[in-house]
């Protein structure tokens, strides 16, 4: 938990808005504004938010599939923000990513075998058809599906089926560190529960580092060790998952706790409930980007943007009274 | 695929357009049984005579024909005009049957290599977009301001008589409704999860295009390629009957339409007098096309999968 696999740098990632004939950028989605943070090695951290408030982009920026505007992307040392395309191909077979959506991230037209090796063969990690093929079969048995229906396309296995298809195929390269992007959100919840531990397994069995992206706390609470606040492109508070759910310093973070369903009825807490809706990222609120909808919000909050501030050690927050 | 080739078959009209295309698969490997060439160029439509008035079915090869190869040592093993003559005793029966090899040849290498380039352009504009989007679009929309015959016959009329020429002139303005098919469902399909997934396994471009946009953009331009073999044969017929097509005499169709022009009403008193020189040929344009259309039509309704499952 020493060194920083990852490092982000005030990374940026503005997406143009264009209108007219002529194309012309009227204007920016701020999807990501300006966050740092660092991953360890051998940790998983989650990134939570709402929809719409850059998770995803991050990682997609982070992963260079989405140019960054600004910022550094420090892998193992290396800035990925700067190398050329043809370097980063070959980065790649050191980060990989889930997606969310288990229906349109596998091939219609491919064979699972096919989708599975597509790695390898691109990084010429075996030398013949027959040993790839062989190591497709034991990715497929380690994350619980049979080898023997390696031949099948996709649209035969059920969603969770092809969330483990798509966790092989991350497997695959043998990566160091794999984005979940919202990994299990879009599976059922019995599902859900066998797709997190069958991740928590081989973590500890091939030494892999988590940025786990969901929406869901509880979730996040069972699987990460550190967790990560976004809202409106902007990261709002960074702390260990106890220190995290124990003493919440950040208003939104509080607000996003309460609404954790607690699954005992006679269980009486308080629930925050936000006022209004998400401003657009295209156009943020001045100051704080979250004081139209914080209770606690005064005079500063509209005009000053809080820094995000080390409170206690690990622990970062982004609010003008978190130290309070 | 099974699928598709059960529902091909078992679908009335594409069965009929399937036997069809099989009779002139047939027609075209065995032409030289159904009608033994008499010279060593075998797309030379030999004459049964020297008359300029077309001859009626069942005519006979005229005896100075006779002699003339008689005379070359050449052993005349087809010796009647089935079909009757067309214009100069150009045997029709000789020119449909040969003539069904020139239209396959026509209508599948125009096709092809329109489907290639369109799938060259159409791809790369799709996939990269930005500048090269751009110009390769605007170059399609040069292409497309012409119409389609009038651009097709300049060309030919450029370059010269020839078959070679008129599919030069096919291709040349036939490439575009291909290349806006395949982009668009690129643009669509490229922003699908496992494309990016491609990305992230490190997949270069070049492959992503060909083993994953392809794949899964490729059957509309297939339906498309298919209906549209039929009209090149009849666009190549039309060139030739114009004109500027097969040069005279050649096997080809459009060439035998061509050749009934002055005859089609017949002579004074004796309407459709000549009735077999349009029939023949027109008849065989006409089964080509409708057979290549059913085919197209029934594996449209098969692979677009808004129509899926209301065959």
């Amino acid at each position: 938990m020493t060194e920083a696999l990852l490092q982000v740098k005030n990374l940026v990632k503005f997406f143009p808005i264009k209108r007219g004939v002529f194309r012309k950028t009227v204007g920016w989605i701020k999807a990501v504004d300006d966050i740092s943070f660092e991953v360890y090695k051998g940790e998983t951290v989650g990134l939570v938010g709402e929809s719409g408030c850059g998770k995803t982009t991050t990682a997609l920026t982070i992963l260079r599939l989405e140019e960054p505007l600004k910022g550094q992307i420090i892998f193992e040392g290396k800035d990925l923000s700067k190398i050329k395309k043809s370097e980063m191909r070959k980065e790649r077979k050191n980060m990989q990513i889930i997606f969310q959506d288990p229906y349109s991230s596998l091939d219609p037209r491919m064979k699972v075998k096919d989708i599975i090796a597509e790695g390898m063969l691109t990084h010429n990690l075996f030398k013949n058809t027959r040993e790839r093929y062989k190591r497709v079969g034991e990715l497929l048995e380690r994350v619980g599906i049979p080898a023997e229906y390696m031949d099948r396309f996709s649209h035969e296995f059920s969603g969770g089926q092809r969330q483990r298809i798509g966790i092989a195929r991350a497997l695959a390269l043998e990566p160091k560190i794999i984005m979940c992007d919202e990994a299990v959100s879009a599976l059922d919840v019995s599902i859900r529960s066998q797709i997190i531990n069958l991740l928590k397994d081989l973590q500890e069995e091939y030494n892999l580092t988590y940025l786990f992206i969901a929406h869901d706390l509880s979730v996040i609470k069972y699987i990460s060790d550190r967790v990560i606040v976004m809202y409106l492109g902007k990261i709002i508070e960074i702390a260990d998952k106890r220190e995290f759910f124990s003493n919440t310093l950040h208003p939104y973070a509080q607000a996003l706790i309460s609404a954790v369903p607690v699954p005992n009825p006679d269980y009486k807490k308080e629930r925050i409930i936000l006022s209004g809706d998400v401003p657009s990222p295209a156009d943020p609120p001045a100051g704080c980007r979250f004081h139209p909808r914080c209770a606690k919000a005064r005079k500063i909050c509209a005009e000053v943007e809080p820094e995000l501030k080390e409170v206690k050690e690990g622990h970062f927050c982004a609010c003008h009274f978190c130290a309070e | 695929m099974n699928r598709t080739l059960k529902k091909l078959f078992s679908n009335t009209a594409s069965l009929i357009g399937i036997i069809l295309l099989f009779i002139f698969v047939i027609i075209a490997l065995f032409a030289p049984l159904i009608a033994p060439p008499l010279t060593d160029d075998s797309y030379q439509i030999p004459r049964m005579s020297w008359e300029v008035n077309p001859q009626p079915p069942g005519f006979p090869m005229s005896e100075d024909i006779r002699a003339i190869y008689d005379y070359m040592g050449v052993e005349v093993r087809y010796d009647k005009a089935i079909f009757g003559t067309a214009e100069g005793g150009y045997d029709i029966f000789y020119g449909l049957i040969w003539g069904t090899r020139t239209a396959f040849r026509v209508g599948l290498i125009t096709v092809i290599i329109s489907v290639l380039i369109g799938i060259l352009v159409g791809s790369f504009s799709g996939y990269f977009g930005g500048w090269l989007d751009e110009i390769l679009m605007r170059i399609t929309d040069i292409f497309l301001s012409f119409p389609f015959l009038v651009a097709a016959m300049v060309l030919t009329t450029i370059l010269g008589r020839g078959l070679d020429k008129v599919m030069i002139a096919l291709i040349a303005f036939g490439w575009m409704g291909y290349a806006r098919l395949i982009r668009g469902s690129i643009l669509a399909t490229k922003e699908e999860t496992y494309v990016t997934a491609a990305k992230a396994l490190g997949v270069k471009d070049v492959k992503i295009i060909g083993k994953h946009l392809l794949p899964n953009t490729i059957f509309p331009v297939m339906v498309q390629a298919t209906m549209n073999i039929g009209s090149m044969v009849i666009t190549a017929a039309a060139l030739s009957f114009l004109g500027v097509g097969a040069p005279v005499g050649y096997a080809d169709w459009g060439q035998m339409v061509s050749f009934a022009r002055n005859w089609i009403i017949g002579a004074p008193g004796h309407a459709g007098q000549y009735w077999y020189t349009v029939f023949y040929p027109g008849i065989f344009i006409v089964l080509f096309v409708l057979a290549w259309n059913l085919v197209g039509d029934t594996l449209r309704d098969i692979l677009d999968p808004r129509l899926r499952g209301e065959l």
